[in-house]
């Protein structure tokens, strides 16, 4: 569903240019919105949200998607934890759908999804596992690098059970923006893959902006 | 020939090593069953069951005879040898406590005793407890003997056709894998009654892998998974 914002980019409190393959972490306090914004169009933000109050809860795809009864998350999909409670709510979306199954790319998935020798290729789980090792404060470790969202990229899923990986439905300028229903970390990996169409082949830059 | 079998009826929790070279099958006795699982290498407990690998290296949303259960790490723990089922589901989680008092009233151990109405996230966090592992340790699980059907708009239904009393599916773990699992209703699952059922399993030595076996020809990708867990069992 698409659905505009009204919120004017010159009101954000903060705003940072995220280059493909870094991570971009910070805290989005209840009630503030943030934009994830899809700069020059077809470009993969990997995301993860934990409570930052008690990073042990978690976003969930399997809490989410059940509840809401849909494997697509677009305007009006509540993310939920993994205490079945809501963290945050997309309120404007401009690309339509956003995959939350498909999950994020690792050096030894990119060995089996393309060939043994990408092992070295540079991929989403890494960026993450960096963002939590150089953040200790946090308390996060491998074991809360998990089931994520996929912003902007389109995974199809067929009502024979089959799944694709599709070009993107997202261009230059679309985004997503969520209003956060409790104070979250969030933790994106601007996706550095370079074997499937879910960049274009071409990884680009987002931009994240947030509004009180 | 069966190693070892038993029986768990529905609402209860267990947890076992399958050694590499050993199968297990488990078989709907009743119809309408459903088990929860989760996979863990004992090497090395931060390597698990992962639902998103799974799937897209398969391109597949359901699972079935053919397909292998992935880890994080790139691996398989198992591979689905047979199946008369044809849709198991690993996205849509478990129930948990104040889900399960909504659908079919409370857990209460004080009135119905061992019959109580457990719930499926409840039932992991024991049996994970037991190995060291905690909340954050539990991924997206698999849900067999449970069929969800996307529609083209993504919607999710619980089927009407959901497993038969007889319905069996094989598991050849291609590695020592911790299984946790249960056999609390799927969280879909909107029967009027907390659902009664009963889940049989079995363990027994695997075949010979070989070269022309189904799970490892079933796509390029099973093939490097194979070889991924050659290079593992070398110590690689």
């Amino acid at each position: 569903m698409i659905i505009e914002s009204s919120l004017q980019a010159e009101a954000t409190i903060d705003r940072e240019v995220v280059n493909a393959g870094d991570y971009y972490l910070k805290v989005v306090k209840k009630g503030q919105t943030v934009r994830i914004l899809d700069l020059e169009g077809n470009q993969a933000a990997d995301t993860l949200f934990y409570n930052a109050n008690n990073v042990s809860e978690r976003y969930s795809a399997t809490d989410t998607i059940r509840e809401q009864g849909n494997v697509y998350l677009t305007a009006g999909s509540v993310l939920m934890s993994n205490e079945c409670k809501p963290m945050l709510k997309i309120v404007a979306d401009t690309c339509g759908r956003h995959d939350t199954v498909g999950g994020a790319c690792a050096t030894e998935s990119n060995t089996v999804r393309y060939a043994l020798e990408k092992k070295c290729m540079h991929a989403c789980r890494d960026s993450w596992l960096l963002a939590i090792a150089e953040n200790e404060a946090l308390g996060l470790s491998k074991k809360d690098i998990t089931h994520n969202i996929n912003f902007f990229m389109n995974v199809p899923v067929t009502s024979d059970g089959k799944l694709s990986f599709a070009d993107g439905i997202s261009g230059a300028g679309k985004y997503v923006e969520l209003e956060a229903l409790m104070d979250v970390v969030v933790l994106i990996s601007n996706c550095p893959q370079l074997n499937n169409p879910c960049n274009a082949y071409n990884p680009t830059p987002i931009e994240i902006l947030i509004w009180n | 020939m069966i190693l070892y079998k038993d029986t768990l009826p529905s609402g209860k929790h267990w947890s076992m090593k399958m050694r590499r070279g050993t199968s297990l099958r488990l078989i709907d006795k009743t119809g309408n069953a459903n088990v929860g699982m989760l996979f863990y290498n004992p090497e090395n407990l931060l390597e698990r069951y992962n639902a998103p690998d799974t799937l897209k290296c398969q391109h597949t949303f359901k699972l079935t005879k053919g397909h292998c259960l992935y880890s994080d790490m790139g691996r398989i723990f198992c591979a689905i040898t047979d199946d008369s089922f044809g849709w198991h589901d690993t996205v849509c989680g478990n129930t948990n406590a104040s889900m399960s008092e909504k659908k079919w009233g409370p857990r209460d151990y004080q009135n119905h005793r061992n019959s109580w109405k457990q719930n499926g996230n409840d039932a992991f966090l024991v049996e994970a407890t037991k190995y060291g592992l905690n909340k954050q340790d539990l991924a997206a699980n698999l849900n067999l003997f449970s069929k969800v059907e996307p529609n083209d708009d993504g919607a999710l239904t619980y089927s009407v056709s959901q497993s038969k009393a007889g319905d069996f599916i094989d598991l050849r773990f291609e590695m020592d894998t911790i299984v946790l699992f249960h056999t609390c209703p799927h969280p879909l699952n909107d029967s009027a009654q907390y659902p009664e059922f009963e889940v049989e399993y079995q363990i027994f030595s695997s075949a010979t892998v070989t070269d022309d076996d189904l799970c490892k020809n079933s796509c390029a990708e099973n093939q490097r998974g194979y070889e991924n867990n050659r290079l593992y069992h070398l110590g690689l």
